[in-house]
């Protein structure tokens, strides 16, 4: 069984030796669709209670999702990226970190800067467009989600520059699309880590579309996880619709990062059940019929099928923990309507540590 | 006190401050074993480490991407680009990611980086190596914007900026690395970012002006002495924060004034400067302020450079064109 693995990839004979070759690799999976074990050796060490608690931050994100698309219908979001169908590698990949590991996200991973210790009403302001939103509480530690495609990957690269500096057993990680590996910063801040050897890791959720894009369009390369080649790192590819794929291969490469051993490049291959964004028609790129196959994989139902063989989660669980969501989502929704106004004159003091005077006189006319 | 160029000075202040606090880092293309194409950063790796002196691979959105990582991590990082027409691959991490980090955040993180490049024309280099691009920067809100004339300013205007915790966009003229050299006191001294020098005192006019520019000023002014014209010659050190008050201090003296500088004529530092003296000091204007500048074509080709720039005789016939408004 494959580990998806391109660390030594094996070269097929009839190609002539002077050729780099393209060879497709099998992406590591644990559980089958089915909730079947399919690689033991994969199997990562959790006890029973993570395996619950796995599944209740799972739950409790496509119930979050689920209720956000309805709260943007009624204006009170700004901008939300839908994430269902990414539960896993969302939950699975910040569950592999320690709280001390450091991530940089996309402008989709909401999720993992919550269970990484953002108040869930912060996510809200961010999304209706407020600065406290930003304001990453102390301890918490994570950047703010990232608009500009690509460079939150050179950030993630200065973050674990900063770590090895400091002699500090700790990891960043970064996340972006299928189409954020086609920006030139991707294989910058790749290559960076690879010379200089880091502690990063750089996570691909290929869900198959940039926008509207396909990933055959995207690019020509056999798989995202060939781009470590290019940058002289570790390349993985993973079911990302297995969360228990997703947490095996970020630990292991998290502690690869922490014993020296540098960065590693995840792509793992996964879906979006919902449009790209709220003001996106998915139905315009994509068929019934692709569609209905991803749902096959859903990552709760795959997992949820493992723990139920093992006698851990059942309908009643999911239903209780759909209700906690739904009652935190109202209670953090409302604190996020409640927080104070942003004022312009506040905006001019947030521009430098001390407001020069010309802003200074700036603020007298609001 | 001891005798230094830009280059030296400059080189001073990089290790002024990389004894003084653990948390500088130095890093671009060719800054570490060689100590940059200009020398600036010359021994520097040898006395600091290469953990904090270092050469990265040839990336300019790297280098500032990486800037800004390290600082949420509380370095203090000095990244050179390695000449200024390259900052446009580093654009966004420059002018985006560090000048709004703390903005985003609401004050959470900041980015205290010195982005450090040389600039400027008269010295005959290649295509986009000389441009004067400042006026990209100084609309951008976030960033401060350093232009030093001389030794001395450039040693303590840098290590304010190192110690500045904002992003500071720091140009060095490279037609000033060598051009002389002069008494730059040892030891640490800061300039403050934001507060203008008025390098020669006069009556008639002022003659607002920043980098090589000074140069090309005190040249005009010597000239127009010889004519019984007392020009006043201020030297603005920063535009972001522009000094204001002594700019106005100037005019409300002089009641003239024209400004100078190196980049393109339209838009820039010069059309802001003229924007606020008219809000701030039209009534004591008896005419129009006048730029000196270089003409709206793209940074010309070395043959043709020397006709391009500004030159103390077009600022002379500026001068006599306001007195004779």
């Amino acid at each position: 069984m494959s580990k998806g693995s391109l660390d030594a990839p094996a070269k097929p004979e009839q190609q002539a030796a002077h050729i780099v070759h393209s060879e497709d690799v099998t992406p590591l999976q644990v559980l089958s669709p089915e909730g079947e074990v399919v690689n033991a050796a994969a199997m990562p060490n959790l006890t029973d209670e993570q395996l619950k608690e796995i599944m209740y931050r799972m739950v409790f994100t496509r119930t979050w999702d689920d209720r956000a698309v309805n709260l943007g219908r009624q204006g009170r979001l700004g901008f939300y990226a839908p994430v269902s169908g990414q539960e896993g590698t969302m939950v699975g990949s910040e569950y592999a970190l320690t709280k001390e590991d450091f991530i940089c996200p996309g402008y989709r991973d909401m999720p993992q800067l919550v269970w990484h210790g953002l108040p869930l009403y912060q996510a809200f302001l961010y999304s209706r467009g407020h600065q406290h939103g930003g304001q990453i509480p102390e301890g918490v530690n994570v950047l703010m989600p990232q608009i500009i495609i690509g460079a939150q990957i050179l950030h993630a690269t200065g973050v674990a520059m900063g770590f090895k500096l400091k002699n500090e057993k700790r990891v960043a990680i970064t996340y972006t699309g299928d189409g954020g590996s086609s920006e030139g910063d991707f294989y910058e801040g790749m290559n960076f880590a690879g010379s200089f050897k880091l502690p990063v890791i750089y996570f691909v959720q290929n869900n198959g579309y940039a926008i509207t894009t396909p990933f055959a369009k995207q690019t020509a390369a056999q798989s995202i996880a060939h781009k470590a080649l290019a940058a002289g790192i570790r390349g993985l590819k993973i079911d990302g619709m297995d969360v228990l794929a997703v947490i095996s291969a970020v630990q292991e490469a998290a502690e690869i990062a922490r014993e020296g051993g540098g960065a590693t490049l995840i792509e793992a291959v996964t879906y979006r059940f919902r449009p790209h964004s709220m003001s996106d028609d998915a139905t315009k790129y994509r068929t019934k019929e692709e569609e209905q196959e991803w749902a096959l994989r859903d990552p709760l139902v795959r997992f949820g099928k493992y723990l139920e063989s093992k006698g851990l989660w059942s309908e009643e669980d999911t239903a209780r923990v759909k209700e906690e969501a739904k009652a935190a989502v109202n209670e953090h929704i409302k604190k996020a309507e409640q927080t104070e106004k942003m004022t312009v004159a506040g905006l001019i003091d947030s521009m430098f540590e001390t407001t020069p005077a010309h802003l200074e006189e700036q603020k007298a006319d609001f | 006190m001891a005798q230094m160029n830009m280059i030296e000075a400059i080189k001073d202040a990089l290790r002024v401050e990389l004894k003084r606090d653990p948390g500088v880092l130095l890093f671009g293309e060719d800054v570490g074993k060689v100590g940059g194409v200009f020398r600036a950063t010359e021994g520097l790796q040898a006395e600091f480490g290469e953990q904090r002196v270092f050469d990265t691979p040839l990336a300019e959105s790297a280098i500032g991407g990486l800037a800004v990582g390290l600082a949420t991590q509380g370095f203090r990082p000095i990244a050179e680009i390695q000449f200024v027409g390259f900052i446009f691959e580093a654009l966004d991490q420059m002018f985006v990611q560090a000048a709004r980090l703390r903005y985003r955040s609401g004050g959470r993180y900041n980015a205290p980086i010195v982005f450090r490049t040389p600039f400027g024309g008269g010295v005959k280099a290649a295509e986009l190596h000389t441009d004067s691009l400042e006026g990209l920067a100084i609309q951008t809100p976030g960033i401060k914007v350093v232009v030093p004339s001389n030794p001395a300013d450039a040693k303590g205007l840098m290590i304010s900026a190192i110690r500045d915790n904002d992003p500071v966009f720091f140009m060095e003229h490279l037609n000033l690395y060598r051009a002389f050299k002069d008494e730059v006191p040892e030891g640490e001294y800061t300039v403050p970012l934001g507060k203008a020098n008025v390098v020669r005192e006069g009556k008639d006019i002022t003659i607002i002006a920043y980098g090589l520019m000074v140069h090309t000023a005190i040249k005009a002014a010597d000239e127009l002495a010889k004519n019984g014209v007392s020009a006043e010659v201020i030297d603005l050190r920063t535009l972001v924060p522009l000094d204001i008050d002594t700019i106005v201090a100037s005019i409300q003296k002089t009641n003239r004034a024209i400004v100078v500088q190196e980049a393109q004529k339209t838009s820039g530092a010069a059309a802001e400067i003229i924007a606020q003296i008219n809000e701030k000091a039209i009534l004591h204007l008896e005419a129009p302020v006048l730029r000196v500048a270089g003409p709206d074509t793209v940074y010309p080709f070395a043959l043709v450079e020397d006709a391009w720039l500004p030159t103390p005789a077009r600022i002379v016939k500026a001068v006599n064109q306001t007195l004779q408004f």
